[in-house]
Parts: structure tokens; C-alpha cells; sequence
């Protein structure tokens, strides 16, 4: 059911919008498209709309895959609504389709009737046999079951542009623009905060800011003044009910580099962040790199290993050193960590998780680091472990990650994954002035002291800073005496000295809040048990289900080593434990050895974020209904 | 005249710490220990102020025997260790001792970096051709053939040379010592302490279990006169027991030709003067090896530029200037936001 869009309408322009409770759309394109950058803008001027959102990127490893080619389509999701948006949507509304490939990859993600916006300037044979088409799917009624609407982008792009001197490349590449403009008045969102954007972005080639701009106006112009489907007349979706104050649009990888620079603040430590670029986690250095300003350290160092030790070192000169990377190159940390373990030095470690094991699949999401947070060095060398939950979440974990590392002189492990670090959420932004100081206070009596004397309440060992005359002492990773901290290989004590790594560990659970159920029930039939960047589908499908009348409960669990206190009673409370996990199985394990309990898992490693519908569907068959 | 010696003045022992010393007697360390001690008390090394960091290895217990702050880490990353203290603490006076294991196998990349950065620190390498602390393997440094109990037929791989090493790296500052050289050696190290940026010192450490007399033929007693080149800047490169020989470069070659003075019409006009700032000068010597080679000794290259940490500082100092970045809730507030009012 194809339609064409030179009909004028016939109905007046104030004709209503069909309102929507939610809405999904998927943007796909090439990767030279600019679907990222248009999803971005559509997020922003949803956000301005009053709407709750979440978005999710789903883009390529290859930086420029050759073009037209299915493993070269970059996409971006945006779910928006009038309540609780969780995640970004399990299947998708509206699919704007760039060229074939696009089409060819995503159309399984869209609803039954849903819309499908194409260029049909680039439906050309060519690119239909690239992208796997016998024929063309857009005349050959193969896509009757949905609402098609297919346009020359390309044409009436560089139609809309001619009178500003680009070269066609250019100006062909202004058709992002004209797309989301048409979108725009799809979803009644105002232009005005990517006009300003646009005019920022290329101040330096005013013509390039007004060509754009003038896409812009015209697929809006077009969806407005064309009758683009059958009597329809746009959606319309009402603000959300959202507690009051200012916003932003956060990504969890700025949320956690602004969060590790808050906690840093809170310490009073130079904050020193050392890192080896690797795909998801580059985008916390790139963040932070532009913070020099606000006394950021950043350190591109030369590989994962000297990343960690230069953090490390930092650590022992006495600031707050931070390493970032993820699973391949945290296991290269290995070896520093235990360093860190044994010297007792504070350091945060930020895993973006990715799709393993070795490679893998880089820029695709999972949350299978799990042992190797929790177990994954040689020897008895317990850390904690802190998981963020959606990329506002990251900006607390960030704080608490530090407070934790320099309280007790341990390394913190932070999983984040690379669903959380790309996706955004709108995030009612904290004021970080009024937020409670943990400033660190370094070791300055000289007399009594050595190296590893210790705080009796949380055994955490004094911090003496090189530069201060006195306190001269020396440390490494041989095993140190108790009393003393020099070298020691008495058998008594390295026993004592690995019950007291130990003790202070677990002691962490004694400083961390205890575990409280987010949704349902604290005693009953089903606890649905989860951590991570599966939060938000977890949280909505138990929504669901309660509505349905089924007694599900859902326990999001942020401490993950060492584990919140109450978590094993907790959890006997209930008939059955279900663990949901993008891996195959790890929590899962760690609760049933902790706790001897019978949990089961769900479990999903396709490289993409659960859905609600499968999680639903999942719970549904653990209980039997 | 009354001249009272100001009372913080150190002496070498008082940068000794109180752990008893645990190489095996005879090791070549020992003399390097007392030749960094008395080079601290030369150069008036205030103990708060000076951090020693080591990986793994014989050579890597020598912070545990200072009175300084010391850091033994893991094996190869002393060099990344000592990047993020500096970068972290840049008035701290940071020093890194490694062995040829620690500095070229495990942790060569490391060095690299260290080295092409400039990060402001002493790197002394203790060359003994061998691995110690593991029993006696062959090392990066150890000759082809070396039999070792992980070579019994003798190794196959070529050593690398520490010295071209570390020009290659870019070095700004490269000398070299000898453990039994106890006069020289601390001046060798105040000169290293002297240069702003990476200095970098290959040290020929005997390891008298594993490796004794590698180092014989230009060490012993009746060879150093003329197995031996002590470098001064500025002065003809003679070397001798009559100081009868002296280098020239070779007709032709941009290599180093070892010359009889008063022979075949050659004076000592003929010979090349040692210029510490001429990178080219420095290759020669580094490439000038063999056993019927002498051995250059001393300050081989020193050319100082700016070092990492004044390249950051500077940076840090430029952004502040420049970047609107000041304060995080500023940052946090800036760019596209949006309020929600009271209902």
C-alpha cells in the first residue's frame, strides 16, 4: 500500500492529531547517513516536548562499512510517551528507511501496520541487490501488512537546497535533515532547538547552516501540505508527568564521567583518569578529555596494562586514579588490580561491557563481566563491584565508586555496558554543591606509623602521600607484615593479612545500603532478580505483569560484590528466584552459592537489550501461566 | 673561618634504610646501591621528596633498602607506575630501577613510552645480560649462544642494545656506568638527576651466580685503560693507558674508528671531540659494540626539551584560560536543557 505524496489535503490544517500514549521510531540508514546525529535531534526536541524517552544507537563496528551494504546500517531508537519510559521500545511504530539495507535489516523490528518512511531516491537496482532484494519492496506489495510512505528524500532534498550553492554531494547529504523535519510534524515537535543548533554546529559555513535549515522546513512543509497516508493528520503525545526542575538529555558514558569527576570533588582528590581507547568505553575519555579546565587529569596511556599502573601510580602520589576500559582490556588490568589489592590503594575500574568472549561483537551489549568482576584475578583477591542501572544511574554509581575506593582503599569495579554508555534518558540534573562531602584525609602522624596501619571500624589502611617528611615508606606487592608492613612470608600472617583483605571487603556491606525491592511484593511468590542495563525492561514487564494481577516482584541489585546484607533473607522470602541476564548465567550463580537458592535464569547473549515482551514471556513460563 | 655544615645535610648512609640487604654476596647491586646513596647525599636529595619505583627482579628490591618512599610494583611497569605518580605529583623526584628483563622483555613497551614521552624521571637499567631472580635464564640483553637453563643448546636471538634502544625512543639524556665504577658512578647519576625529562642509564651490573665475568673483557683490571672510554664534553675522545688512543670517524662511514695517536701521521687533531648535544655522535657510540670494541662510559647524549609533565601543566594551564569548563554544575547545566515547572 504504497502512497504517494502529491495529494494535497483536503481536511483543514487544525484537523486533530490521533493521540498516542507512546511511540517508537527507529531511524536506519547508511553509516554516512547521519541517523545518529537525527536521532540525537529528535531526541532533544521530543525532551522539549515535555515527553519521557529513551533512546538506544545500535550502530556498526566498521567506521565507514562500504556503503549500502546491510552490515553497514547505522541506526538509532527512540521510545516516548506520557508515563514511565523505561527503555526504548521492543518494536518500533515508525521505521524511517534511508535505503534498501535498512530496510532489509530492521523491518522485522516493526509493528503489524506500522509505517515505514523510504527514500525511494535510493532504492535504485543497485542498491537493491545489495542489500539482498530480488525486486523492489516497495512496489512489489510485499509490504502490505504496514503503512508505507515513499518519497523521493533524495530529489526533494536537493530540490529544497538548490538555491544554496552546494555541491550535489553536499546537498545531498542535507537529507537527514529534510527526514526529520517531515518527522517533526509527524510528532508535532518544534524545529526551533535544531535551527539553533544547526546555525552552532556550522557557524563557519553559514551556507551549509541555511541549506540545511531549509531541508529542514521543507519536509516539514511537505508532511504538512501533502496527504502523506490515508486521512492521517500526525500523532500527538501528551507531556509527560515528570517532577519538576531542569533537565537534560544524558548519556551513561557522560553521566559516568561526570560522575567519577563528581566524586572526585566530593574526596577533594586530583582527579587522574588513565585509559587505552577500546570500543564502548572511549566515549568516557573523550568526556572527560575536555575537562582539563575543571583540574581533569586524563592519561592516553599506550596500552590497558600501563592504563591501570599509571592509575595506580597516581593513587599512590595521592590522587584518585581511575581506569576505564572494557572486558579484553580489563583482564589485561589483571595484574595491576591484584597490585592494588595487595598495596591497599584506592582505583576505580569502569568496564563498558561488550560482547565476548575475545573480540566478540565491539560495539554490541552485554553483561557477561560479571566473574570476572567478582572472581575473575589470581589469588584470593577480593574487590567490590558496582553496577549502574540506566545512564542517569551512572552519575551515582560514579560518586559512590569513589567514596567506596577511598574509604575503605580498595579498588572498585564499575559495570557499565555498552547499551547504557551510548543510550540517553532525560536527567533532572543534581546540584552538586549541596551534595554531602567525603573529603579524604591523608596520613600525617608520623609517630607510630606504618604503612598498613589501619582504621579498626573499616580496616582500611592509612594513606600516606608521598612529600609528606616523616611518613617515608616503602610498599609493593610482596606480602607485608601485619604489623609493620614490611616484607613478610611468615605463614600466620599471610594468613591474617588475606582474613583482613577479606574482612574489610565484606565490611563494605556494612557502610552500603541495604537491599530494598524496587516493584511488588517484599514477600511472595516470584522474585525477579536483576542488575545492571536490564533494569529498565525488567522493571517495566513487572509493571505489566502486576497490572495483570500476577504476585511478581523485581529486586535490582547495584552492590554486587560484596553483596547487600539482607539479600539472602530477602530472597528466601520468596517461592522462586528468576535472574534475567544478558549472559548465560553469572549472578545467577553467585546467588545460588551464596545463598543456596534454588534461582533460575533467563538469559539472552544476542547482542541486543532484552525486550519486555520477552521478558514477559519468560516470567510467564517460570510460573506456569 | 667558621663554617658550620647546615644541619639537614645527609650523608649516603642516611638514605640507607633499616632492612637488612638481600642480594647474594659479591652481587654488582651493592655497589650500585652505595654509588645511589652517595649520589643523594651529593646532590642534597630531600628523602620526603624522592620516590623510588622498581618492577621485578634482583634489581627491583632496591627501594626496600632506601630510607626514601619506595613503590616495588609488578614486573615490567615500573615506567607507567612512575607516569602516573608524576602526573599525579610532578615536585616529587622519581626514580625507576629495572633490570634487562624487567626493562626490555616485559616491560619494553613501557620503557618506550616512558622514554618518548619525557616523563621527568631517572631510569637506571642494571644490565647483567641475564635473568637472576628466576635462576639464570637467558635475557634481551644476553649474547647469541648464551647457555642457560632454558637455552642448553645456547640462544639464537641477537641482544638488543639498551643504549640505541633508548635512542630510538627518542631519548634526551642517555649515560652509561659500570657497578664497580664507584668514584664515577654517582657523579653519572647526579648528571641523570640534573637533566630535566627521561633520563635513561644503562648501568653493567656482574651477577656473580648466574652471569660472572660478562663483562670481563673490559672491566678487569688489566683492560679498562684501553677497553674503556670515559666521555667528558667538549674534549677529544682519548682513551688509553698512555692515553695513546683516541676515535675518528672513518673515511667515508658515519661509524667510530679506534686510532693509535703518533701513528701514521695521526695527532690528536685527528680525533673527534665528544659533543653530549650531537644525536648522530651518540648513535656511533651506542652502535660502537663488539668484543674488540671499547665501551663508551659516561654521559653519551644530553639534549634537554620540555618534559611531559610541563607539556600537561602547560595544557591544564591553557585550558583554564581558554575552555568554559570551570565549574561541573556550570558544565552540567550547559547546552540543550529544558525545565519542568510545578504542576
Amino acid at each position: 500500500m504504497s502512497t504517494t505524496s502529491t495529494v494535497k489535503k483536503e481536511v483543514p490544517v487544525d484537523a486533530p492529531r490521533a493521540e498516542l500514549e507512546s511511540a517508537v521510531v527507529r531511524f536506519a540508514g547508511d553509516s554516512g547517513d547521519g541517523m545518529q546525529l537525527t536521532g540525537g535531534q529528535f531526541t532533544l526536541a521530543t525532551a522539549l516536548a515535555g515527553n519521557d524517552l529513551a533512546t538506544f544507537p545500535d550502530f556498526p563496528a566498521e567506521i565507514r562499512a562500504p556503503a549500502g551494504t546491510t552490515f553497514g546500517v547505522s541506526s538509532f531508537q527512540i521510545n516516548f510517551g506520557s508515563h514511565g519510559i523505561k527503555t526504548s521500545g521492543d518494536s518500533f511504530d515508525l521505521l524511517v528507511a534511508m535505503n534498501p539495507a535498512a530496510l532489509k535489516v530492521e523491518l522485522k523490528g516493526l509493528k503489524q501496520s506500522g509505517i515505514i518512511l523510504a527514500d525511494t531516491g535510493s532504492f535504485s537496482d543497485r542498491n537493491l541487490r545489495k542489500a539482498g532484494y530480488d525486486g523492489n519492496p516497495l512496489e512489489d506489495g510485499s509490504l502490505d501488512a504496514y503503512r508505507v510512505i515513499a518519497l523521493d528524500i533524495s530529489q526533494l532534498t536537493l530540490d529544497s537546497v538548490k538555491e544554496h550553492g552546494l555541491s550535489n554531494k553536499e546537498a545531498l547529504r542535507c537529507k537527514n535533515l529534510w527526514t526529520l523535519g517531515f518527522i517533526y510534524w509527524m510528532f508535532g515537535r518544534k524545529r526551533k532547538a535544531t535551527t539553533d543548533w544547526l546555525e552552532t554546529k556550522f557557524a563557519k559555513r553559514p551556507e551549509l547552516a541555511a541549506a540545511n535549515v531549509a531541508a529542514l522546513n521543507a519536509g516539514h512543509a511537505v508532511a504538512e501540505t501533502s496527504e502523506i497516508l490515508d486521512g492521517f493528520q500526525g500523532f500527538a503525545i501528551p507531556q509527560a508527568t515528570i517532577s519538576p526542575g531542569q533537565y537534560r538529555a544524558v548519556t551513561g558514558a557522560e553521566a559516568m564521567a561526570w560522575g567519577l569527576t563528581a566524586g572526585c570533588q566530593l574526596a577533594e582528590l586530583q582527579m587522574v583518569f588513565c585509559s587505552y581507547p577500546i570500543t564502548p568505553a572511549s566515549s568516557v575519555l573523550h568526556t572527560l578529555s575536555t575537562m582539563a579546565a575543571l583540574g581533569v587529569t586524563t592519561f592516553q596511556a599506550e596500552d590497558e596494562i600501563a592504563a591501570a599502573c599509571a592509575a595506580i601510580g597516581a593513587s599512590y602520589a595521592g590522587g584518585m586514579g581511575i581506569t576505564s576500559s572494557s572486558g579484553p582490556g580489563v583482564a589485561l588490568k589483571g595484574e595491576a588490580l591484584g597490585l592494588a589489592i595487595s598495596t591497599e590503594l584506592p582505583l576505580v575500574v569502569l568496564n563498558s561491557q561488550r560482547a565476548g568472549p575475545s573480540t566478540g561483537m565491539p560495539t554490541k551489549t552485554e553483561q557477561s563481566d560479571l566473574y570476572q568482576s567478582v572472581y575473575g584475578r589470581n589469588a584470593d583477591s577480593p574487590v567490590c563491584v558496582l553496577a549502574a542501572r540506566s545512564p542517569a544511574d551512572c552519575f551515582d554509581v560514579g560518586i559512590e565508586a569513589v567514596r567506596i575506593a577511598t574509604k575503605f582503599m580498595t579498588p572498585v569495579i564499575v559495570l557499565t555496558d555498552g547499551y547504557i554508555s551510548n543510550a540517553a534518558e532525560p536527567w533532572l540534573i543534581p546540584d552538586v554543591a549541596e551534595m554531602r562531602k567525603f573529603p579524604v584525609k591523608f596520613e600525617a602522624e608520623t609517630e607510630g606509623f606504618h604503612p598498613f596501619k589501619r582504621d579498626p571500624k573499616t580496616l582500611a589502611r592509612s594513606w600516606a602521600v608521598p612529600g609528606v617528611a616523616g611518613l617515608e615508606h616503602r610498599i609493593g606487592g610482596i606480602e607485608k607484615d601485619y604489623n609493620s608492613g614490611h616484607i613478610s612470608y611468615d605463614p600466620a600472617n599471610h594468613q591474617k593479612m588475606t582474613n583482613v583483605r577479606f574482612a574489610k571487603i565484606k565490611g563494605i556491606a556494612d557502610d552500603t545500603p541495604p537491599q530494598k525491592v524496587d516493584n511488588g511484593p517484599d514477600i511472595g511468590k516470584m522474585a525477579i532478580v536483576g542488575w545492571g542495563s536490564s533494569y529498565g525492561p525488567i522493571s517495566r514487564a513487572v509493571d505489566n505483569l502486576l497490572a495483570e494481577g500476577l504476585e511478581v516482584s523485581h529486586i535490582h541489585i547495584r552492590n554486587i560484590w560484596p553483596l547487600p546484607k539482607n539479600l539472602g533473607g530477602l530472597l528466601s522470602g520468596f517461592d522462586k528466584v528468576v535472574v534475567p541476564e544478558m549472559n548465560n548465567g553469572q549472578m545467577l550463580t553467585v546467588l545460588r552459592s551464596e545463598y543456596l537458592v534454588d534461582a533460575q535464569g533467563i538469559n539472552k547473549v544476542t547482542g541486543q537489550p532484552f525486550t519486555i515482551a520477552e521478558l514477559e514471556e519468560g516470567v510467564r513460563s517460570q510460573l506456569g501461566v | 673561618m667558621n663554617v658550620v655544615a647546615k644541619p639537614e645535610a645527609l650523608k649516603p648512609k642516611d638514605y640507607a634504610s633499616d632492612q637488612e640487604v638481600r642480594w647474594c654476596p659479591g652481587c654488582g647491586d651493592y655497589a650500585i646501591l652505595r654509588a645511589v646513596q652517595k649520589a643523594l647525599a651529593d646532590i642534597g636529595a630531600k628523602k620526603e621528596k624522592t620516590v623510588f619505583v622498581s618492577g621485578i627482579g634482583c634489581a627491583a628490591r632496591f627501594p626496600y633498602y632506601l630510607s626514601t618512599y619506595g613503590f616495588h610494583t609488578i614486573h615490567g611497569r615500573a615506567p607507567s607506575i612512575a607516569t602516573g605518580i608524576k602526573i599525579t605529583n610532578p615536585e616529587l623526584d622519581v626514580w625507576i630501577v629495572s633490570g634487562d628483563g624487567d626493562s626490555l622483555s616485559i616491560g619494553g613497551n613501557h620503557l618506550l613510552h616512558l622514554i618518548r614521552r619525557n616523563v621527568d624521571v631517572q631510569f637506571l637499567l642494571f644490565n647483567n645480560e641475564i635473568y637472576g631472580l628466576t635462576k639464570g635464564q637467558y635475557s634481551p640483553t644476553s649474547r647469541a649462544g648464551t647457555r642457560s637453563p632454558s637455552t642448553p643448546l645456547g640462544s639464537v636471538d641477537k641482544p638488543i642494545s639498551p643504549v640505541a634502544f633508548a635512542l630510538g625512543a627518542g631519548a634526551r639524556f642517555i649515560a652509561r656506568g659500570i657497578d664497580s665504577m664507584q668514584k664515577k658512578l654517582p657523579d653519572v647519576f647526579a648528571r641523570a638527576h640534573a637533566h630535566k625529562g627521561a633520563s635513561f642509564v644503562e648501568i653493567y651490573q656482574n651477577c656473580i651466580v648466574y652471569n660472572d665475568g660478562v663483562f670481563s673483557n673490559f672491566t678487569e683490571k688489566d683492560v679498562v685503560a684501553n677497553r674503556q672510554i670515559h666521555l667528558e664534553h667538549g674534549k677529544p675522545i682519548i682513551f688509553g693507558a698512555e692515553n695513546q688512543f683516541g676515535l675518528r670517524v672513518a673515511d667515508g662511514k658515519l661509524a667510530l674508528e679506534v686510532v693509535s695517536i703518533g701513528e701514521d701521521g695521526i695527532t690528536e687533531d685527528d680525533i673527534v671531540v665528544h659533543d653530549e648535544t650531537d644525536r648522530i655522535m651518540a648513535h656511533m657510540l651506542a652502535e660502537m659494540q663488539g668484543a674488540d670494541r671499547p665501551v663508551a662510559i659516561g654521559v653519551l647524549y644530553c639534549d634537554p626539551m620540555t618534559s611531559y609533565e610541563e607539556g600537561m601543566q602547560g595544557l591544564q594551564a591553557r585550558a583554564k584560560k581558554q575552555s568554559m569548563n570551570h565549574d561541573l554544575n556550570e558544565l552540567l547545566r550547559r547546552g540543550h536543557t529544558w525545565t519542568v515547572e510545578d504542576a
